[in-house]
């Protein structure tokens, strides 16, 4: 239990890691390497115990019984509908008691009696609940106490279901609005599910750190990229731990910035800058989904980014089904981006001009299912909203078997053997995203865990040949009869393959079949709709994957060696995470066994044992239906899976199928539907040339120019006019008329004065003289005057 | 009336001064002629008193007092001006020119 | 201590700065050194005096007025001398005291041609009594005062330190801000003769919520305040002074002008504008938001097309109080809250920004973004820092400036209830767009200017050389503070909390 609230420490550490390094790696012997080692190694242990840890309390009988119980592991303030949940239990408890003072309840059934602690939860429901009814006129008329009654009706209809306990812990992250109201919470929500992804994330990791410590050892930035692996890793676990949506989208962004940096780990070569930018973008604009969905969701769920409360609310239909649906919608277009599906993927093959590596882990096995672990996480907000019980087409379906289809095909036309494996990845993500679309979750999980595994053992061993190839990965041109050299690399790269292509008793076998019948009843009972169309796109994909792996093989293993130099086989670094790796890629599809095959029946302690600990069960989870194992199917995907391997050994390794030899150079049809593969569809085309060219060149041109010559112009000729009408004002009124009239006036003043200046003679008696007859005049005036 | 003798040669000194002022281009003659005009005062102002009280007689005797000071000043500004121009004819002294 | 705060403590802080500067008139002209330390030495005292506040600042209520300072001013027209502080003023109030002493020792040894420190350090320090002064006034006609004192010390700087078109960048500047000066001082005197109690004392007027005004008066009123915050904002069309002011001015009147000075017209928004007139602001609450979006928008794409560094980071600024100004058109406490904190967050991060462009200019001696190259390898950790702050800029989470921007893209999907969701639920869409275009421009540039080798002419330069002690230690608690406000943005929105949501309930009231 200890590890099960304090699994905050794995994230922690890995982020200490980054700030050590980054401060002091450079000082250290190994350049920092072996902090970062020691750090993943420790959290892959705490995450192992963490798993452990799970398990003993997955298992524990349980005292009480309904959500409230299953519930009791939820600290409380972490979401409101659990604590009202806890209240309501508790008022339960105290009505039999309490009858009599029960007039007049209100729906809420039960507030009245609820301590002071609840009875703040009640009335914050009470609001949300009288609110939504108003607004969003749910034919529930606001019955609050639908949720609880109707989860524990399904969890009771399967024979003594045994409730999912998610472990919560959460702190105060920020408070904006009326206190009480609208808390921002950031904590652990600890389930199979993100203890599934801290196993899955901790392990790759810990095998990626050691195999670079060889793989890039004598880089000019072997810190940096030890550093930001570390912060890769802190930022993966933080967002699978996320307890609130707003943390998740931290997380998500967080290993967006650690991809950037480590794509554009080589950034003076400008094709890497490129791609990292690339990469970024176009997650930014799935980002643009992520942020309105969440908003919608905090909103619909009465100002809450608890995952828990969005679940419980979506799942009991506590949220209107149009709202739902535009959320949904919304955050798909973010799995879009950063899962790489159709019609956002175009950043992933490019991607790879990151450290091999760097593409393992991030862009193979962990950062690129951040998307399929979003959409898990909140299912409910997903099944409900594209109501994919009962249906047979969804947009997620969609996506998903388009991207598994056209994915595959275009691995088909690649030279470079990490594209190949990026489409790869491109077209698995899709399968899982099927999976989430038709209602597979477990099955969607499942694959992303045997994919984990044994994608990135093929990407450490593309790694490993380009090593021996003088980093080249271009297989077309530079590799060929690499398996004499390389024995180990080989072997395992042969297992991985396998068990991509779904080969029994591979783990991708079991994964893969898990989603096909999950699609529902072509040949038997189960699944969630009827997907028809999906399953054969995704039989399809599956029949490329094959195909286009042994291609890969023939051109990586066989045939002559087209490089230069002498190959060699990597150190013991590279190879032994390989080798772990592959095995098991190999052997992790016995985890979750079907309860029977045919007529043969498991037993319960090793059947379905991956779904009994991932899978919740419960009020925050909606009722799925699981597939059962569809024997036909099974056969059918597994023949066509080998069929394909035939035929690509007959064509490759025989030159059989002559007529198909440069049949695109020949035939009108085949020529243009390779020109459409090597374009990739033409997205690129339309992003970069047509999109991003016309963002950045015309229209940018055009505001800037509006900003200077229409914007600017109307203030500069402002400017101007005033400057004009001044010269105007002061040469005409101001000189002339104001001006004039001051100056006239000291003129006539002046001349007045030059005129009188002659009476001036200087001499006195003439000024006597004057004075004594203007005093005589002046007497004669006054006597006349008195007279 | 016997005023009207006093107040006749007055009338008549003054003139005379007045004339004296306006004609004369010596100035020491200028200054002797302001004199003859003060006295020509110093008689009506005696000649009044005799019949209306004994104030006119102060303002003779501070007529007579400020004449003397009035041509000490005046001779010293006429000596200074010969120093200056060797002449004292009031008529080159025309320096208030406008 | 707290006597003392009480009394004396925004007496202080707002005149500190102005006493050290008339200090520095009677120290001679050659003694540089006595001049930067009284410099520092004063505006040093305003910001311990500000730590002290943010320590024993009563955050549980944040949303009442506190060390109030109430004198006896001008009493023929019924002004008072009032000073005070609440959650809105406090952060910004803490950035202002923060930044100034930073760019003082920016300046240590980096003063712009033609030299005159005496002069430079006085306008910076007249500077930060103006912005000081504007943050904790609480009477209107006190507050129009230090908000114009700011002016006259900036167009200086830019006027005389500034670049080559400076002449023209600065009387741009310091017309088109007085311009929208002359219409708010008329909204505030016309604030004063309709209503009932004719007063400029803010505490008052709020109280009154424009109660005893028309709904049409309010508005006309409104529109004055609206040209004289939202020219210094700027607030789309009214943001060309920007980008020339920015360009021309030192990096020293940059930093502050992005990181304090844009904020008083945001400030007197929330403070002044909405408040005290809740029907106006509501009838121009959409106006204000579509401005907003479209400065997101415009701003973003002009930005794509500038070949100055400076520029582009001053067309930046011109998005990102978009988005302050999206979220306070809300009206919600949400958004508000988010303005603030984005107000912060953007002080510091383009502060930043302009530090760094500035230093660049100092190496490369330009900013002609086609011209630079391979920052990364000629001065690594100058091009690291630029990175974090390009990341920083574009909202990314775990930095400073997400916590301005999701939140005020969230407060616009649910507007206060008398405003048009549908209008407003689509401008956050736009909005949100314009994060995409954000990230687009600057790390563009970040590519441009940092990545790939550098170019022939600045290969062996040895001007170009890493980061000094002095930009240390004046970026460094920038940067921190950047990360720190990231993962704990509760340090900020505890103290705007309280005091947005009065003003929300004010704005949506009457």
């Amino acid at each position: 239990m200890w590890f099960l609230t304090h699994a905050w420490i794995i994230p922690a550490l890995m982020a200490l890691s980054f700030l050590l390094i980054l401060f002091f790696g450079k000082l250290m012997p190994k350049k920092g390497s072996e902090i970062g080692i020691a750090a993943i190694g420790i959290a892959f242990i705490l995450a192992l115990l963490t798993a452990g840890s799970w398990y003993t309390h997955n298992n524990e009988e349980v005292e009480g019984h309904g959500d409230a119980a299953a519930m009791a592991d939820v600290q409380e303030g972490c979401s409101n509908e659990v604590d009202h949940l806890a209240a309501e239990d508790h008022g339960e408890e105290t009505e039999d008691v309490g009858d009599h003072e029960g007039e007049g309840r209100s729906d809420d059934g039960g507030s009245d009696e609820g301590t002071d602690d609840h009875a703040l939860g009640q009335s914050d429901s009470g609001e949300y609940a009288q609110s939504d009814s108003g607004e969003y006129a749910q034919s529930d008329s606001g019955e609050y106490a639908a949720p609880a009654a109707t989860s524990t009706a399904v969890a009771s209809e399967g024979e003594e279901e045994h409730l999912t306990r998610p472990v919560v812990r959460c702190a105060a992250w920020a408070e904006i609005g009326t206190p009480g109201s609208s808390l921002i919470t950031w904590g652990t929500m600890v389930d199979g599910q993100s203890v599934l992804m801290l196993v899955v994330v901790t392990l790759i990791s810990l095998m990626v750190f050691i195999y670079s410590s060889e793989y890039v050892s004598g880089d000019r930035r072997y810190t940096h990229y030890f550093a930001f692996l570390s912060l890769f890793s802190a930022s993966m676990l933080f967002f699978v731990l996320a307890q609130s949506t707003i943390q998740m989208i931290v997380g998500w962004e967080l290993v967006g910035v650690c991809s950037f940096v480590l794509i554009g780990h080589w950034w003076e070569e400008k094709p890497n800058s490129n791609a990292a930018l690339k990469a970024f973008l176009t997650n930014r604009v799935g980002d643009i989904g992520l942020l309105i969905g969440v908003a919608i969701l905090y909103f619909a769920a009465g100002r809450s980014f608890s995952i828990l409360d969005l679940n419980i609310l979506a799942a009991n239909g506590g949220i209107s089904h149009g709202i739902l649906l535009v959320a949904s919608v919304c955050l798909i277009f973010a799995v879009m981006s950063k899962s790489g599906q159709f019609i956002l993927h175009t950043w992933l093959p490019d991607a790879m001009a990151g450290p091999t590596p760097v593409s393992a882990l991030i862009h193979a096995a962990t950062m690129v299912v951040a998307g399929i672990y979003m959409v898990a996480r909140l299912y409910p907000v997903f099944f409900e909203g594209l109501s994919i019980a009962g249906s047979s087409v969804n947009f997620l379906a969609i996506v998903g078997a388009v991207t598994a289809m056209f994915g595959a095909l275009l691995a088909f036309v690649q030279k470079d053997i990490k594209k190949v494996l990026a489409y790869s990845t491109i077209s698995q993500l899709g399968f899982m995203v099927t999976a989430l679309g038709v209602g597979a979750w477990t099955a969607a999980l499942f694959h992303l865990f045997t994919h984990a595994m044994f994608k990135a053992t093929l990407f450490l061993g593309a790694g490993s040949l380009s090593n021996a190839a003088h980093h080249s990965f271009d297989m077309v041109n530079d590799m060929g009869g690499m398996r004499k050299v390389l024995p180990r690399t080989f072997w395992t790269f042969i297992v991985a393959t396998a068990a991509l292509a779904g080969i029994f008793p591979l783990s991708g076998f079991w994964s893969k079949d898990e989603i096909l019948a999950g699609h529902g009843s072509l040949f038997s009972a189960g699944g969630n709709g009827t997907y028809h169309v999906m399953l054969v796109m995704l039989l399809i994909g599956a029949f490329c994957t094959a195909a286009y792996m042994t291609r890969t093989i023939w051109y990586a293993f066989y045939g002559e060696f087209r490089g230069h130099g002498t190959p060699h086989e990597s150190g013991s670094r590279i190879t032994v995470p390989l080798i772990i790796l592959a095995t098991l890629g190999a052997v992790v599809g016995v985890l979750n066994l079907p309860e029977k095959i045919g007529p043969f029946t498991f037993p319960e302690s090793i059947s379905l044992q991956f779904e009994h600990f991932v899978e919740p069960v419960g009020a925050y989870f909606p009722a799925i239906s699981h597939a059962e194992f569809n024997i036909p199917l099974a056969i059918f995907s597994l023949a066509l899976a080998l069929s394909a391997v035939l035929v690509t050994y007959l064509y490759y390794w025989k030159g059989a199928f002559k007529f198909l030899h440069g049949l695109s150079e020949r035939n009108r049809v085949a020529g243009l539907g390779k020109t459409i593969l090597v374009n990739k569809y033409y997205f690129d085309w339309l992003y970069t040339d047509v999109i991003t060219g016309f963002v950045k060149g015309p229209a940018a041109r055009a505001t800037n120019w509006f900003n200077q010559h229409v914007l600017d112009g109307i203030v500069d000729g402002t400017g101007k006019g005033a400057v004009v009408a001044g010269q105007f004002v002061y040469e005409n009124i101001d000189q002339k008329v104001v001006d004039g009239a001051v100056k006239d006036t000291a003129i006539a003043t002046s001349e007045a004065g030059g005129v009188l200046r002659h009476m001036q003679t200087g001499r006195i008696q003439q000024y006597a003289a004057l004075f004594f007859a203007a005093a005589a005049l002046l007497a004669g005036v006054f006597v006349v005057a008195i007279g | 009336m016997l005023l009207n003798q006093f107040l006749l040669l007055a009338a008549i000194l003054f003139s005379i001064g007045v004339y004296g002022v306006i004609v004369r281009k010596n100035g020491v003659l200028v200054l002797m002629s302001v004199e003859l005009m003060l006295n020509a005062v110093n008689i009506n102002l005696v000649a009044f008193s005799t019949y209306h009280g004994l104030g006119g007689q102060v303002f003779a005797l501070f007529v007579i007092a400020v004449a003397a000071a009035e041509v000490g000043v005046g001779l010293a500004i006429v000596l200074l001006i010969y120093r200056n121009r060797r002449s004292v004819d009031i008529d080159q002294l025309d320096e208030l020119k406008g | 201590m707290t006597d003392f705060l009480n009394d004396w403590g925004l007496i202080l802080i707002t005149f500190l700065p102005l006493a050290g500067a008339l200090v520095m008139l009677a120290v001679p002209k050659e003694s540089e050194e006595t001049q930067k330390t009284i410099a520092l030495v004063a505006s040093g005292a305003a910001f311990a005096l500000g730590v002290a506040f943010l320590v024993n600042f009563d955050y549980d209520s944040a949303g009442v007025l506190q060390y109030v300072v109430d004198r006896e001013w001008i009493p023929i027209i019924n002004s008072r001398f009032i000073l005070g502080i609440d959650g809105i003023s406090l952060p910004l109030l803490a950035l202002t005291v923060l930044i100034v002493p930073l760019v003082l020792i920016y300046s240590w040894n980096n003063i712009p041609s033609p030299g005159n420190p005496k002069a430079f350090l006085s306008l910076i320090l007249l500077l930060e009594t103006g912005m000081i002064g504007t943050f904790v006034a609480q009477d209107l006609i006190l507050f129009f005062v230090f908000f114009e004192i700011v002016l006259l010390p900036m167009f200086f700087m830019i006027g005389v330190w500034g670049g080559p078109d400076r002449k023209y960048a600065s009387i741009k500047f310091f017309l088109y801000t007085l311009f929208g000066s002359a219409l708010m001082i008329v909204s505030f005197l016309a604030l004063f003769f309709m209503s009932a109690e004719q007063t400029f004392d803010m505490r008052i007027l709020q109280d009154l919520g424009g109660l005893d005004i028309a709904r049409t008066t309010q508005i006309l009123i409104f529109g004055g305040m609206f040209m004289g915050f939202g020219i210094k904002v700027p607030i789309f069309p009214f943001h060309t002074w920007l980008p020339d002011a920015h360009t021309q001015a030192p990096t020293q009147g940059s930093v502050i002008l992005a990181a304090v000075l844009l904020k008083l017209g945001t400030y007197g928004f929330v403070r002044i504008a909405l408040p005290f007139l809740p029907e106006g602001a509501q009838w121009w609450a959409p106006i204000i938001a579509i401005l907003a979006v479209i400065g997101i928008i415009y701003g973003a794409l002009a930005c794509l097309a500038q070949t100055d560094m400076k520029r582009l980071i001053a067309f930046s600024s011109v998005a990102h109080m978009g988005f302050v100004m999206l979220a306070i058109a809300t009206l919600t406490d949400f958004g508000i809250n988010a303005a603030v904190f984005g107000m912060v967050a953007h002080g510091l991060i383009t502060g930043m920004l302009f530090f760094v462009a500035g230093s660049m200019k100092d190496r490369y001696h330009t900013l002609e973004i086609s011209r630079l190259g391979g920052m990364l390898v000629s001065a690594p950790k100058l091009g690291w820092i630029l990175g974090l702050c390009a990341m920083a800029s574009l909202g990314l989470p775990g930095l400073a400036g997400f916590w301005g921007e999701f939140p005020a893209i969230l407060s616009a999907y649910e507007p206060a209830p008398m405003l048009n969701e549908a209008l407003f639920r689509t401008l956050m869409v736009i909005a949100a767009l314009g994060t995409v275009l954000a990230a687009g421009y600057l790390l563009w540039m970040y590519q441009r200017t940092s990545m790939g080798t550098p170019p022939e002419e600045f290969a062996d330069d040895p001007e170009i050389t890493d980061v000094n002690t002095a930009e240390w230690i004046s970026w460094t608690p920038m940067l921190l503070l950047i990360v720190v406000l990231g993962f704990f943005p509760s340090l900020i929105f505890n103290m705007t909390n309280p005091a947005a949501t009065a003003i929300a309930a004010a704005a949506t009231g009457g």
